[in-house]
């Protein structure tokens, strides 16, 4: 279903793009794919785990937002495990 | 510099872009927001080595990126079991063909080496100048576009030369990926 762009296409040995660079609607083709799978995350916001942690690091410790290694601020076990 | 309001605005508004780096990097939504997790915690603890003006999403990628390096190599393993298990699943799928180009993207971006992946997804996704993504990754500017170039080459020989009955890694496929 992908050959029907007047790409070269070889069967064996060295792919088509070693010489005369990339076949430009092939390259638009990847951009256009790696971007809408890129763009479909970007999309779902901010979930709340994150509105969540930063805000309790703010309230735990106004000003300084430090991760103590006693782990009182209670984010470590936050949905893991 | 000190976390002001408007510090903590900013981390936050780049969670979902973090996120979509994570998960194009990792391929798997839980560990991605595992990784956003401590990227933010470490954000938030180091601070005060934030060089007020510079570029926070570059300052947030880097470390993003610098942890999932070293969880990567951790389940490097695990990694390879996964490329196995991915190959099953695109044969279950039914013919529905957006959803199926989706997955064949996936799989092939996820068959490039490391370095390949994350240049081109900073600069072919994230939007990140080439300057910007080599101080990401810590390397010289010629040097992310030369796998930016390599990455695309071999996504276009995974996906376009070979017919798409049988995405499995054949002889082609394996000369082209090379070194993995």
């Amino acid at each position: 279903m992908f050959c029907n762009s007047g790409a070269t296409v070889m069967k064996d040995s060295k792919p088509p793009l070693a010489k005369g660079g990339l076949n430009a609607e092939i390259q638009s083709r990847i951009g256009h794919q790696l971007r809408a799978m890129y763009d479909d995350v970007v999309r779902q916001g901010i979930p709340d785990r994150f509105a969540e942690l930063i805000r309790k690091l703010d309230a735990s410790e106004p000003g300084t937002p430090q991760v103590t290694p006693r782990g009182d601020l209670d984010v470590k076990n936050d949905g893991r495990d | 510099m000190p976390l002001t309001d408007s510090l903590r605005d900013e981390i936050l508004a780049s969670v979902p872009n973090l996120r979509a780096f994570a998960i194009s990097l990792s391929g798997n939504g839980d560990r991605a927001d595992d990784l956003v997790q401590e990227t933010l915690l470490r954000a938030l603890a180091n601070i005060d080595s934030f060089q007020p003006g510079s570029n926070l999403p570059a300052w947030l990628f880097t470390i993003l990126r610098n942890l999932f390096r070293s969880d990567y190599r951790k389940r490097r393993r695990e990694v390879e079991d996964s490329d196995g298990n991915y190959a099953k699943t695109l044969k279950s799928q039914p013919s529905q063909n957006a959803h199926l180009e989706f997955e064949e993207f996936r799989a092939a971006l996820d068959k490039l080496p490391q370095d390949q992946r994350e240049a081109l997804i900073l600069v072919g996704a994230s939007g990140f100048s080439y300057e910007d993504a080599a101080k990401i990754c810590g390397c010289a500017v010629g040097t992310i576009k030369s796998r930016v170039n390599r990455a695309r080459s071999k996504l276009s020989a995974l996906l376009y030369v070979e017919g798409t009955e049988d995405f499995g890694p054949d002889d082609t496929v394996r000369a082209v990926i090379g070194n993995r």
